[in-house]
């Protein structure tokens, strides 16, 4: 009896330090990590593009399979909340997806690229995300805007950035923003109205798109030369095709989604 | 096999647990009832915040949207978030009373450090619970909340169970431990098994570590728990207060086996896609968290009682007084 009492309490000590273990690695692999993403982090100067020779792609995304029901949102907690109660996870219709970012991945080598001054602004409006996706390069501005009669709190829990978390009144100004580090499909949430989902990407060149409700995306102002074009959907994870564009090309790259596909890269 | 306690000489230290004489103090006993149990809705409370995703809904702490007594507009995630940080500041407050109180009233000094310990735990967690939100919500210290609030709660529980009218008063029923492993051993045993439990479920909740290690030291829990309840049901059932405390121990196990299940088919099974924290979930593993404090209450609970009336100085005692007369 005593040796299996010996017994039990062993094998409970040794798992509490495996799991103390693990967590432990978990974080300094993080902070390391976020190490060499600084040190990665000044950007290349600018190398010019010469506009007479641009290429640019452009294309359909569908979706292959029985549409997924939308899952239905409950806003009922915050009387201020008065919006489309679809959550938008994935967002078919007639078999084309939206919500889907597409983007240069690979091909561009070393080539800096000049930051817009504009911002790209995410709304909060009727207690939801105004785009559900959208791309930014990394150091753009982003302005987030309060249009509820209600506060938010914005949070997005980043992999490789720095996570923050802000509250927002009504009418509050707008909040400035910007994310250091590439990262593509950055979760954002409320976790005043756990409903609100959104995502953020975050990348080093200004090659990149949304898909529309019909499903259509158009990247413009592509020098020639080989490129891996990315497409990546926050359920369904990342797919790719290459593309060789010549001098002036103006390519068509049509991407489909297979139902229950796995999200591998998520 | 029942002796009453009178016939046998005490061990020191079993003289300094028993009360000597010493009166019932009914105004802090109820006080320490009502401490107790404003803490389990405060589990019930923090449980709430967990369930919908509402611990950062108020991103500053000591404050909240800046302001420390102003109180928001109390809808969505906010009204988890910040009833949960009133009623923690009411049950900080009992805390303080209470420590004071034991303090001043209580004849036996251990008592007053107990106080002492709740008061202690009490500050801790809170400091827990400011420094999760601050750092958004690190598994391990959310893990450390979920845990040091059962501790504190079993605290409370003890300080009640101690001032209670039966403990000071009554002179307790005792019968020695023959058996191997003693009933203490496993009571505590007990303990030990539930608080590697609810760390790995709070790991879990909170998003640090998988599903399966709490699943699978749910049997260990299982089968340590049955074996305690069993023999302290089957071997003492005559002494009351041991008796009570295992079968409501077994009940618990029994409720929270299920919640387990349901927890897991809500939140594992079907839940992982939900667009929100959906109803049945929060309602099952708020349910499982709540039972999950009771089930660690009363398994201290009943180690305390077996530790007063099934003592294990017995062979002990017999070794050593062996050769000389024993005094009747
Ligand atoms: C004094 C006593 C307190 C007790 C007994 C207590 C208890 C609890 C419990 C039982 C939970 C649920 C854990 C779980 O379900 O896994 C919780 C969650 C939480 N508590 Fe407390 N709490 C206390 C004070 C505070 C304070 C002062 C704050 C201040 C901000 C706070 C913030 C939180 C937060 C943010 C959560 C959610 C954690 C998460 O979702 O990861 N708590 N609390
Ligand atoms: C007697 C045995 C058990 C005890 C004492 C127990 C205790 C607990 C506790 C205390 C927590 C929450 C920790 C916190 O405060 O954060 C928890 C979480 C959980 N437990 Fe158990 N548990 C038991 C058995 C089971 C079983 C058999 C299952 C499933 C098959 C299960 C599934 C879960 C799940 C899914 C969660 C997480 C709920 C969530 O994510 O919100 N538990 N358990």
């Amino acid at each position: 009896m005593k040796k299996k009492n010996c017994l039990t309490m062993l094998c409970l000590i040794v798992l509490i330090g495996l799991l103390t273990s693990c967590s432990k690695k978990e974080q300094s692999s993080n902070a390391s990590e976020e190490k060499a993403a600084t040190a990665n982090a000044p950007a290349a100067p600018a190398t010019p593009i010469d506009p007479n020779t641009v290429a640019s792609i452009s294309g359909t995304v569908k979706f292959d399979g029985a549409a997924p029901k939308p899952a239905k949102i409950d806003m009922s907690q915050d009387p201020a909340c008065k919006g489309t109660n679809q959550a938008e996870n994935i967002v078919v219709s007639d078999g084309d997806l939206a919500n889907v970012f597409v983007y240069v991945k690979d091909g561009l080598g070393n080539r800096g690229f000049d930051v817009p001054k504009d911002p790209v602004v995410i709304d909060q409006q009727g207690c939801k995300y105004h785009p559900h996706v959208l791309g930014v390069m990394t150091g753009q501005n982003l302005e987030i805007k309060n249009d509820d009669q209600t506060t938010h709190n914005i949070h997005p829990t980043p992999k490789d950035n720095r996570e923050w978390n802000e509250s927002q009144p009504p009418s509050a100004a707008p909040i400035e923003k910007s994310f250091a580090r590439e990262e593509v499909m950055l979760p954002v949430k409320c976790n005043q109205h756990p409903w609100m989902k959104m995502y953020i990407n975050v990348i080093k060149n200004p090659f990149y798109a949304v898909t529309d409700k019909n499903g259509k995306y158009e990247i413009k102002g592509l020098p020639p030369g080989t490129y891996t074009i990315a497409f990546v959907q926050e359920k369904l994870g990342e797919q790719t095709q290459q593309v060789t564009l010549a001098p002036k090309d103006s390519k068509t790259i049509d991407q489909t989604f297979k139902a229950g596909a796995a999200a591998g890269s998520m | 096999m029942s002796l009453p306690v009178g016939d046998l000489q005490r061990s020191p230290r079993q003289v300094d647990l028993r009360s000597l004489a010493m009166p019932y103090n009914r105004g802090l006993h109820r006080f320490a009832v009502f401490t107790a149990s404003v803490t389990f809705l405060l589990l019930v409370a923090g449980a709430l915040v967990t369930s919908n995703d509402a611990g950062l809904s108020v991103p500053d702490w000591p404050t909240t949207f800046g302001s420390i007594y102003k109180i928001p507009h109390m809808v969505g995630g906010v009204k988890f978030e910040h009833g949960h940080r009133m009623l923690a500041e009411l049950v900080g407050l009992l805390t303080i009373i209470l420590a004071l109180w034991t303090w001043r009233a209580e004849p036996r000094r251990w008592m007053r450090y107990l106080g002492l310990g709740a008061l202690a735990a009490v500050v801790i967690q809170g400091v827990l619970g400011g420094i999760t939100v601050l750092f958004y919500l690190p598994p391990a210290i959310s893990t450390a909340h979920a845990a040091v609030a059962q501790t504190f709660f079993c605290i409370a529980v003890s300080i009640a169970l101690f001032t209670g009218h039966r403990w000071v008063e009554e002179q307790p029923r005792v019968e020695f431990d023959f058996t191997r492993p003693r009933l203490v051993t496993l009571t505590l045993l007990s303990i030990v098994v539930l608080y590697v439990q609810l760390i790995l479920g709070a790991m879990f909740r909170h998003h640090g570590l998988g599903w399966w290690p709490h699943v699978a030291n749910s049997v260990i829990v299982a089968l340590v728990l049955t074996w305690t309840g069993v023999r302290a049901i089957s071997v003492y059932s005559n002494i009351r207060a041991v008796k009570k405390a295992a079968v409501i121990l077994l009940g618990l196990l029994v409720c929270q086996l299920c919640l387990g299940f349901m927890a897991f088919a809500t939140r594992v099974a079907w839940g992982h896609d939900a667009a929100q924290p959906e109803l049945p979930m929060v309602i099952s593993t708020v349910a499982h968290v709540a039972v999950g404090a009771l089930l660690l209450a009363t398994a201290v609970v009943l180690a305390i009682q077996v530790w007063r009336h099934v003592p294990v100085a017995f062979e002990e005692r017999v070794a050593g007084t062996q050769g000389k007369p024993v005094a009747a």
